[in-house]
């Protein structure tokens, strides 16, 4: 043991006031949530056996119903982007699970000692939600390449930019609830699986929802995965120009910006 | 170093309950000194220590913590002081190292530095070889001391430790107080510590603030609370029931005694030299012809202080703690 030549740091010393840049903690904050991810990739590799599922037992019957009489590649047009949607709804909405485990753990209260600012902890941990849903969504587009799916190149790279955006705000909204409820840990569950199936299903990712009642037709149109779901559809298809598009991206973009907002809040509030 | 004055927190439970958690606190700590706050569960020694690292807002009062304001700078506060929490700080799916390496940058240091100063610290406190281990794997002593570094990673001048050795086992919690006495001594830190293990304050503190139900009840060194405040234990025992009571009527001439109990053949008194007054009762004894066939001395304990200040026991569990009314009140840091 070499105690005696631990000194405090000069560097240390001189850098205490130092305040970074509110980006350069985010980066600290996003590259400290992505070491274990790419340390051990097989959490991502786990994440793809759901959407791998669904394609193989559930894409089958879409070609036996709806999707009747048309060639098999259209039918994957049409449920790929849905699967991916669902992948990045699924994985995101879960990771407040994570800071759950932290913050009975200690590991989050320990960062809410150091001066990395609070807004900085929850955008980081969005930002990160980044990496492991495109790497999905890639695998899942490459999966079914054998199988008959020919998306547009470049409807596939604006589509997964698209999921990154929704993924930022729905994994914000999954950190704000997991803060919101961090005195009855159930609670996150509860609501979690309460809020996922109505906006899966309204969003007509498994089913269209040309075919359902009216009211779900009406209540769809404030979905915001709903507008997410087309526009991916539409991207694949290779139409790049279709207002489905924008509408995709200002849905994505307006989760993304309220659910930081929120997250950013319930931190904030967290130490009042 | 630390100066509170009226510190106060208060936490909502419901529209009809209201914990007062911590009661208008003044609290100084000059800088250099290891200062214990010891009180039962629920006493508020963790939620004054939340506030003084500024997990928690006061809801009243005034608290200056190296040099800052706590609700003026929180952000600066935090660039100055060192923290280990109860619970583990390191991400259990992170490695030692690595989590050393991004609090040093967290903290303002270069990469390079957070890496030699990650080395400096995984050697001073025997991690050497965990340092690309997952933390989840290490076991509990190993994992308190990945804490301990953690808190010292920007060498901060005043380090809070709430309650460090909770869930250790003895030889473990003498080894992690090894490790904290003898970088405090290289470095001359402030250390503020909560704890209810008695015998940790007793040994490891200088000073010794009694907590309980949010207020500060006494504070001193430990021996001068257990010799002003509780005093020697004398225990005798007379050879016959029936010279019990002349002996007690005996320890009770004696200057300065009190809580003298009779018991059967035994009895029982607090004074301030125990074994001085041991003496004087056995020669009185001996003139007045009652036999004594036993004298017990015993040094108070901090609980015997804690007795004498509140009627109760130090281990006595409070109905509720501050953590659960803070739990309860959704007011905890997240």
């Amino acid at each position: 043991m070499t105690i005696d030549t631990l000194t405090p740091h000069p560097a240390a010393q001189r850098t205490r006031d130092a305040r970074r840049s509110w980006w350069s903690d985010v980066r600290l904050v996003l590259v400290r949530e992505l070491r274990p991810v790419v340390r051990e990739p097989f959490s991502v590799v786990f994440g793809l056996v759901q959407p791998l599922v669904f394609l193989a037992l559930f894409g089958p019957l879409l070609v036996g119903s709806v999707g009747s009489g048309l060639p098999a590649a259209d039918v994957w047009l049409w449920f790929v982007p849905s699967v991916l949607v669902m992948t990045t709804l699924f994985g995101t909405s879960t990771t407040g699970s994570n800071l759950q485990d932290e913050m009975s753990a200690g590991s989050h209260e320990r960062m809410l000692v150091t001066p990395l600012s609070r807004s900085s902890q929850i955008v980081g941990r969005s930002l990160k939600e980044i990496v492991p849903l495109v790497a999905q969504a890639l695998l899942v587009v490459l999966v079914m390449l054998p199988f008959g799916l020919r998306p547009d190149p470049v409807g596939v790279v604006v589509g997964l930019a698209l999921l990154a955006v929704l993924g930022v705000g729905l994994g914000a909204f999954s950190y704000a609830l997991a803060i919101a409820v961090r005195s009855q840990e159930w609670m996150f569950w509860a609501v979690q699986q309460t809020v996922l199936f109505p906006l899966m299903i309204l969003s007509g990712l498994l089913l269209p929802l040309e075919t359902g009642p009216r009211w779900m037709q009406v209540a769809s149109t404030v979905n915001p995965l709903r507008w997410v779901v087309d526009a991916e559809r539409a991207l694949f298809a290779g139409d790049l120009t279709a207002t489905a598009v924008l509408w995709g991206f200002l849905a994505a973009g307006a989760t993304a910006a309220v659910g930081l907002v929120v997250g950013v809040q319930a931190i904030l509030r967290s130490t009042d | 170093m630390i100066r509170t004055r009226g510190l106060t927190k208060d936490f909502v439970v419901s529209r009809t309950q209201t914990v007062h958690a911590v009661r208008g606190v003044d609290l100084d700590v000059a800088p250099g000194e290891l200062v214990a706050v010891l009180g039962p569960n629920g006493a508020g020694k963790t939620t004054t220590m939340r506030m003084l690292t500024t997990l928690v807002r006061p809801t009243a009062g005034t608290a200056t913590v190296a040099g800052v304001d706590v609700l003026a700078d929180p952000a600066a506060v935090r660039c100055r002081i060192g923290y280990v929490g109860q619970g583990n700080g390191a991400g259990r799916f992170q490695h030692v190292v690595d989590e050393l390496v991004v609090h040093g940058r967290i903290h303002g240091l270069s990469a390079r530095t957070a890496r030699a100063r990650a080395d400096e610290l995984l050697d001073a406190l025997d991690l050497a070889g965990l340092a690309h281990r997952k933390v989840e794997s290490l076991s509990g002593g190993q994992r308190r001391r990945v804490d301990v570094a953690l808190g010292l990673v920007h060498g901060p001048g005043l380090l809070f430790l709430d309650e460090p050795s909770t869930g250790l086992d003895p030889h473990t919690r003498a080894n992690l107080w090894a490790h904290v006495r003898r970088l405090r001594a290289e470095h001359d830190m402030t250390i503020v510590l909560t704890t209810h293990y008695l015998d940790e304050a007793d040994t490891v503190a200088e000073r010794v603030v009694v907590v309980d139900h949010g207020r500060i009840i006494a504070d001193d060194t430990a021996d001068a609370l257990k010799r002003e405040l509780a005093g020697d234990r004398l225990v005798l025992a007379a050879a016959r029931a029936s010279q019990a009571p002349a002996l007690a009527e005996l320890v009770g001439r004696l200057p300065g005694a009190r809580e003298v109990d009779l018991d059967g053949v035994h009895v029982t008194a607090r004074v301030a030299d125990a074994p001085g007054a041991a003496a004087q009762v056995v020669q009185a004894a001996a003139t007045t012809g009652v036999d004594v066939t036993e004298v017990r001395t015993e040094r108070p304990t901090l609980d015997d202080v804690f007795l004498a200040l509140t009627g109760r026991s130090l281990r006595e569990p409070a109905t509720t703690t501050d953590d659960e009314a803070a739990a309860a009140a959704g007011q905890d840091a997240a």
